[in-house]
């Protein structure tokens, strides 16, 4: 079953750069896929185009049913609810406690604090932060960090994980475990997980769906397994 | 119930927000207690100015001199008659005995020369006064034309020349109250402005997470009320006790007992409430108008 489509996709920047040439895939619910490239490759505007940080400019994307390049700017508010996401820079409330930080995502929906207090521990407890919950964002590692973040994307139960290099800040020790979790959710969970992320070592040794972006257009789609990067190159 | 609880939450982040972002929160908190300090003092100085002229405005007035011949029938008529002219606010009588009696007790030579005259040499008189200073000329030329008036005084020329001053005078303090609210709202706009664009990161990943616009303004809209309110509560202490303390120095009139001051209680209250609302009004749209920027609508 097609969970996100994109077809013949088409993203040229103002300044005349095309980021995303034709691009036509489709992925399954519950699948965990590579989005790989160099810098500047155009896989972080492909990943971008999933959580409407940015509208194709050609074609649709459709995820859950929701075709997402014709939201209107004050819905997309609705949609961001329904995707988690996973940033580089972590993206944390710097006033707010690591609980703080995972709870305003439910906050906001106007859920009651009853509801929201064990959804929030349940979610730091699946990353392993139970017992920072009081930390503020500085107090935290970078591990720690992007822990709180997995949370707060995955608090609301959402289909779809997004993950823009989440490890891209890390070291190789941290993006392990960093991985691990992420690894868990789209196993225990069944969440959909996207990840872009040029780190070769961890795509070799997940054997997931690998998709290769370079120079924006879509140049490999290497079925679970089958991608191994001393090959591509 | 999603929408009260959504404001409820509103006013608790703001609050937090308040005191977690103290630096923040102080400049802007400094920059409110400062402008309205300046704008107090500006609108203390108006209202009195505006009171001094009115009170001198309101001393000024026609004295109309009855002829010596004229019957108590005579200045009954002549009192009704002013009384029906055009622009008169309200008359007073003043007997010739009894104005004999004044010039004795304010001098003694009036005293020993009127006592050499065998009859009272003065006028009987009517005081008047107008609503209009502007026409005063005008009223008083109207008046002269009544029967059993022997003459009629005013001071033509002062009138004039205070007429016109005070009109200048007016407009300069509106002139400067108006410039004062506009310099106002535009330093706590702006520094609100820069505090808002230091967080503004925060309001991009409050998008991301998926709040709304209006769950992502509101916390900021009631920061800036806080900060407003806060920062007027200097200001406020500063008009009551500062203004009590001055009239009570300068016992109620600056240099001549023509120019009273205006009676502190109830006016400072007036001050200090409209002081506030300025300092919430501005906070809480600037607040407003600065986070509107970083949304995309």
């Amino acid at each position: 079953m097609k969970f996100i489509e994109f077809k013949d996709v088409t993203k040229t920047y103002s300044n005349g750069i095309t980021a995303c040439a034709d691009v036509s895939v489709a992925i399954n619910k519950g699948e965990f896929v590579f989005v790989i490239g160099l810098t500047a490759s155009g896989k972080s505007t492909f990943v971008k185009m999933l959580y409407r940080e940015e509208k194709p400019t050609k074609g649709t994307v459709m995820v859950g049913g929701v075709n997402v390049g014709a939201l209107k700017n004050r819905k997309v508010f609705k949609f961001r609810r329904k995707v988690g996401v996973v940033f580089q820079d972590f993206k944390l409330l710097p006033q707010l406690t690591a609980y703080e930080n995972v709870a305003y995502a439910l906050e906001c929906v106007g859920m009651k604090d009853k509801d929201i207090r064990p959804k929030v521990l349940n979610a730091l407890e699946r990353v392993g932060l139970k017992d920072k919950v009081r930390s503020f964002p500085d107090e935290l590692s970078g591990g720690e960090q992007q822990r709180v973040c997995i949370a707060r994307a995955i608090v609301n139960s959402p289909k779809l994980l997004i993950c823009d290099e989440p490890t891209g800040n890390l070291d190789p020790k941290t993006s392990k475990e960093i991985m691990e979790v992420i690894s868990s959710i789209n196993k225990d969970l069944g969440t959909t997980v996207i990840m872009a992320t040029h780190d070769r070592e961890i795509v070799d040794r997940m054997k997931k769906r690998v998709l290769v972006i370079n120079n924006g257009m879509l140049v490999g789609d290497y079925e679970k397994g089958s991608y191994k990067s001393s090959e591509s190159n | 119930m999603k929408a009260i609880r959504i404001f409820g939450r509103s006013i608790r982040d703001a609050f937090k927000s308040v005191i977690r972002n103290f630096s923040l929160s102080m400049a802007s908190i400094l920059c409110v207690t400062i402008t309205l300090i300046i704008m107090s003092v500006a609108i203390i100085v108006a209202c009195n100015i505006k009171e001094a002229t009115k009170t001198i405005e309101d001393e000024m007035h026609i004295v109309v001199y009855m002829k010596g011949e004229a019957t108590d029938e005579d200045k009954d008529n002549l009192e009704a008659e002013i009384k029906n002219t055009k622009n008169v606010r309200e008359i007073e009588y003043v007997s010739k005995e009894s104005q004999k009696q004044a010039m004795e007790e304010y001098d003694e030579l009036f005293k020993t020369l009127l006592d050499y005259l065998d009859v009272n040499p003065l006028l009987s008189s009517f005081i008047v006064y107008v609503d209009k200073i502007e026409d005063m000329s005008k009223t008083a030329d109207s008046l002269k034309g009544l029967p059993n008036v022997e003459t009629v005084k005013y001071g033509e020329q002062t009138v004039e020349e205070v007429v016109n001053v005070f009109d200048v005078v007016e407009k300069v303090t509106i002139g400067i109250v108006i410039a004062m609210l506009l310099v106002t709202i535009f330093l706590i706009g702006n520094t609100i402005k820069l505090t808002i664009f230091s967080r503004r990161s925060e309001i991009e990943i409050m998008r991301l997470v998926g709040a709304s616009n209006t769950a992502i303004k509101l916390p900021f809209i009631f920061e800036g009320l806080i900060i407003g309110i806060i920062g007027s509560i200097i200001p406020v202490c500063i008009t009551i006790y500062g203004y009590v303390i001055l009239n009570n120095a300068m016992n109620g009139h600056i240099f001549t007992e023509l120019l009273k001051l205006i009676k502190p209680y109830n006016f400072v209250f007036y001050v200090s409430g409209v002081l506030v609302i300025i300092g919430a009004l501005v906070g809480m749209l600037s607040s407003g108008h600065s986070v509107r920027r970083y949304l995309k609508i």
